[in-house]
């Protein structure tokens, strides 16, 4: 074999090795790091292989079920696959402030873990924003929101 | 009307795109080189039409002309005039609409500076890039238009009379004027080293010729595309609220992906120049960056990720992949054919030497490409194939590119200290020995002054290392040059500047690099986070920082209302620092948009920040809920962008031109042994 050829057989095997060592360590690292999309369902009908991995369940918040603890720290809340009433439903106990959006009837992904205890518990609650950015619909007052949270304008400075 | 004028502008365009991609080639291959003044002048015209298409958009938007789509889909006459001139890139259709005119200016560019070239590989080149346009044109025309609602032949019943403005996130934050346009100019500059680099390939004719253009070309796309990444992380900080800059979303990674193969390009470049090998490796490189920005755009604008970026659902995604897979296999045809003219005319004897040190510094780039890209595509594929919705964590990410981005630092310092072709290993070690005892001493330092954590405490020694080889590098000839010419120190930096402009460019750059790895570094690991909910005088503690807050206040700007929080930072001295109505983090709401946009209160100081997002409030209680950070050194990501333009602008300066027709090879200069 002729050296060249030799030292370019070598170069392949080694950058191949290093490939695959690359690709090995990646695909194993991805498969501790993944994150399930669930619904309440969804998440139900796995049984116990849904305990562990991390999971973003989404859906929404069920009407009613908001609840703070005395210092107004965590939230327990339920979560339902759809607006129906007796839609799949999810205890949700979730550490963080929730924003400003967050409300009964919203939709919501939180991510958390599943376990036994089958509460739900979450670090992280994303209020969904409406994928469209768009005005207000003919019939819907913007006024409305705009006074809930802003006030009268006329009352204003 | 301007509908009209608009929509023909672009088929306008769209006919010397194709003009000029079918002369260019065909002429090019049966060598006819006299057709290369059609190529310009279809070149040309499509120039003009993009860019005047997109002045007559603007035009529509400062008009509110709601009779064209893309105004009465975005645009809105209580936007203030800067925002309204903004919305142009402020929703697929018009970002496509712009990506054509930044099209138009790069073709531009790239044929009047070579306007006086000899046909050869250009007509070629030419004819790639117009293909290129012709794609963006063709999309413009057609799946993406912004000129007509319904079908064009139909006249709309009726016009609104205002419309929603562009998407609030957008409009929240000034640097969201300049952080589309340097992405696209990144990204769409890419184009023009693709057709350099295809055209040498088609016409088999691969001297050394191209080989600066092709360098140059893809250092300025290079430069926007780092400003763009950065900016969209710094718009991420200060608006988004959730206290980070970078979270491994698909859109960022697109971004990120063409950057590391154009960086790694860059670096290999040089071995070829120098040392003509590597060659295959780096026109594949060349070929690859735009290939990924292509992907990119296909992800941020397809819609089919799940990401901040995805403003619009559309229907391009289709063309979109029809386009990639055209030019992967052109690409790897190309290369395919041309692949026994590609061979090394010099050996890699040892990794201990420049070129040696340059190979592994490509392989850890496109290790990490391609790590970025399996995290990104993996959810694609397990949902095409299994139905299942998942997506790849950030931890994934941060584990696969630490080790690697430590390892890139590692290669900043080792590089540029070892000399091309067989290196001297005792001279060296006595040049090792300082940069590495000043990164052993900083890392005691640090860990003296109580930083804690391997990782962090391992990238500040490295970090030192490098900044220490780096200067070395940057001053050491200079200071010959006092010393043995007895010139100032100012004419001497300039003078030694100049006669090695890429080298000096290069090295500035790594220090910017330096400067980002170290603050991602030091802002991650050593931040403070806290939240909880205040009654109006209460604070909330973060680490030896405060923050009161001082009662809610609400007011109104031209586009919206806002509710903030007022709150003051505490400094650990006792200084306090107010951050009042417009200052206060607060939520903004817009007149035209149903939900309200969060905008959070940034201190900046020169080491670190402080962070206070407002999440709630209740005003019969008068409380308010805060998630609030401080971040060691952060800012300092986006302060290297000068740092980084500087280099880059260093390096592209032109060398004298009788320095060019000499021996172009004498850009890169000899090591940097004295």
């Amino acid at each position: 074999m002729k050296p060249e050829l030799r030292n370019r057989l070598l170069a392949v095997g080694a950058l191949a090795v290093a490939g695959t060592a690359l690709g090995f360590i990646a695909l194993g690292n991805m498969g501790e790091n993944l994150v399930y999309y669930w619904s309440p369902s969804d998440m139900l009908a796995q049984g116990e292989k849904a305990y562990g991995p991390t999971i973003r369940l989404g859906g929404i918040v069920v009407p009613g079920s908001i609840q703070f603890n005395s210092a107004h720290t965590a939230l327990t809340f339920q979560v339902a696959n759809d607006r129906k009433p007796d839609a799949p439903k999810v205890d949700v106990k979730c550490d963080e402030v929730p924003p400003q959006m967050f409300r009964e009837g919203i939709g919501v992904v939180v991510e958390g873990t599943w376990d036994s205890s089958k509460v739900f518990k979450s670090n992280r609650l994303m209020v969904n924003h409406s994928n469209e950015y768009r005005p207000p619909k003919e019939g819907e007052d913007r006024k409305e929101w705009e006074k809930k949270y802003l006030g009268d304008p006329q009352a204003q400075r | 009307m301007n509908a009209t004028l608009g929509y023909s502008l672009i088929l306008l365009g769209l006919a010397c795109a194709v003009f000029a991609a079918v002369v260019g080639i065909t002429s090019g291959l049966m060598r006819r080189e006299g057709a290369l003044k059609w190529v310009q002048g279809g070149m040309y015209g499509y120039a003009a039409a993009m860019i005047g298409s997109n002045l007559v958009m603007v035009k529509a938007l400062l008009e509110h002309d709601f009779s064209v789509k893309y105004v009465a889909e975005h645009g809105s006459r209580s936007t203030p005039t800067i925002f309204t001139i903004v919305s142009l890139w402020s929703a697929l259709e018009g970002s496509i609409l712009f990506w054509g005119a930044i099209m138009g200016g790069y073709l531009l560019a790239f044929t009047l500076v070579y306007r006086k070239e000899h046909g050869r590989y250009m007509q070629l080149s030419l004819g790639v890039m117009a293909a290129v346009a012709t794609f963006f044109a063709f999309l413009i025309a057609g799946p993406a238009q912004p000129w007509w609602i319904g079908k064009f032949w139909e006249i709309p019943l009726r016009i609104a009379t205002d419309g929603p403005g562009p998407n609030a996130l957008l409009q929240n934050h000034p640097l969201m004027i300049i952080h589309p346009p340097m992405l696209y100019l990144g990204y769409v500059g890419m184009t023009v080293p693709f057709g350099i680099a295809a055209g040498a390939l088609l016409r088999g004719e691969l001297g050394d010729a191209w080989l600066v253009p092709l360098r140059k070309w893809t250092l300025v796309p290079w430069m926007f595309l780092s400003i763009g990444i950065i900016l969209g992380g710094w718009w991420a900080y200060a608006v988004l609220g959730w206290g980070g800059y970078w979270a491994w979303d698909p859109v960022e990674n697109a971004s990120f992906m063409p950057w590391l193969t154009a960086t790694a390009f860059m670096h290999s470049t040089m071995v070829l120049e120098r040392k003509k090998s590597l060659k295959l490796w780096t026109i594949a490189l060349a070929l690859g960056s735009f290939v990924l920005t292509i992907l990119g755009t296909f992800m941020t604008r397809s819609g089919v990720f799940n990401s901040v970026h995805a403003f619009t659902q559309s229907d391009i995604g289709p063309t979109f992949l029809v386009f990639i897979a055209i030019i992967l296999v052109f690409s790897v045809a190309l290369l395919t054919a041309r692949g026994h003219l590609l061979v090394a005319e010099s050996r890699l004897t040892t990794l201990w030497s420049r070129e040696g040190s340059i190979l592994v510094n490509n392989l850890v780039f496109v290790a990490i490409t391609f790590t970025v890209l399996l995290g990104t595509l993996y959810p694609l594929i397990t949902e095409a194939l299994q139905q299942k919705k998942i997506s790849v964590g950030e931890p994934y990410f941060n584990a696969m590119a630490l080790p690697l981005g430590l390892l890139m630092l590692f290669l900043m310092g080792v590089g540029p200290v070892l000399p091309w072709g067989a290196s001297d290993p005792k001279v060296v070690r006595d040049q090792f020995t300082i940069p590495a005892a000043v990164g052993v001493v900083t890392s005691g330092l640090c860990f003296a002054f109580g930083f804690r954590g391997f990782l962090p405490l391992l990238e500040f020694g490295l970090a030192a290392f490098v900044t220490v080889v780096t200067c070395r590098e940057l001053f050491l000839p200079a200071q010959q040059r006092m010393t043995e010419q007895k010139e100032s120190f100012m004419t001497a930096m300039v003078r030694s500047a100049t006669r090695s402009r890429r080298r000096f460019g290069g090295y500035v750059v790594h220090l910017g690099i330096v400067a980002i790895i170290t603050a991602v570094a030091a802002s991650s690991a050593y931040k403070v986070h806290n939240s909880g909910t205040l009654k109006q005088g209460e604070v909330l503690a973060l680490g030896e920082w405060k923050v009161r807050f001082d009662g809610l206040v609400n007011g109104t700007e031209a586009n919206r209302r806002y509710l903030g929080a007022n709150v003051t930072v505490i400094a650990p001295n006792g200084t306090e620092s107010a951050h009042h109505e417009l200052g206060a983090p607060r939520m903004n709401f817009y007149m035209t948009q149903n939900e309200p946009v969060g905008s959070p209160m940034v201190q900046e100081m020169v080491f670190r920040d402080v962070y206070v997002s407002l999440l709630s409030f209740d005003e019969k209680a008068n409380t308010a809920s805060f998630n609030a950070w401080v971040f060691p050194l952060v800012g300092w990501i986006w302060y290297a962008i000068p740092i980084l333009v500087l280099g880059t602008l260093i390096a592209l300066w032109p060398q004298r031109k009788q320095g060019f027709a000499t021996a172009p090879a004498q850009a890169v200069p000899s090591g940097s042994t004295p």
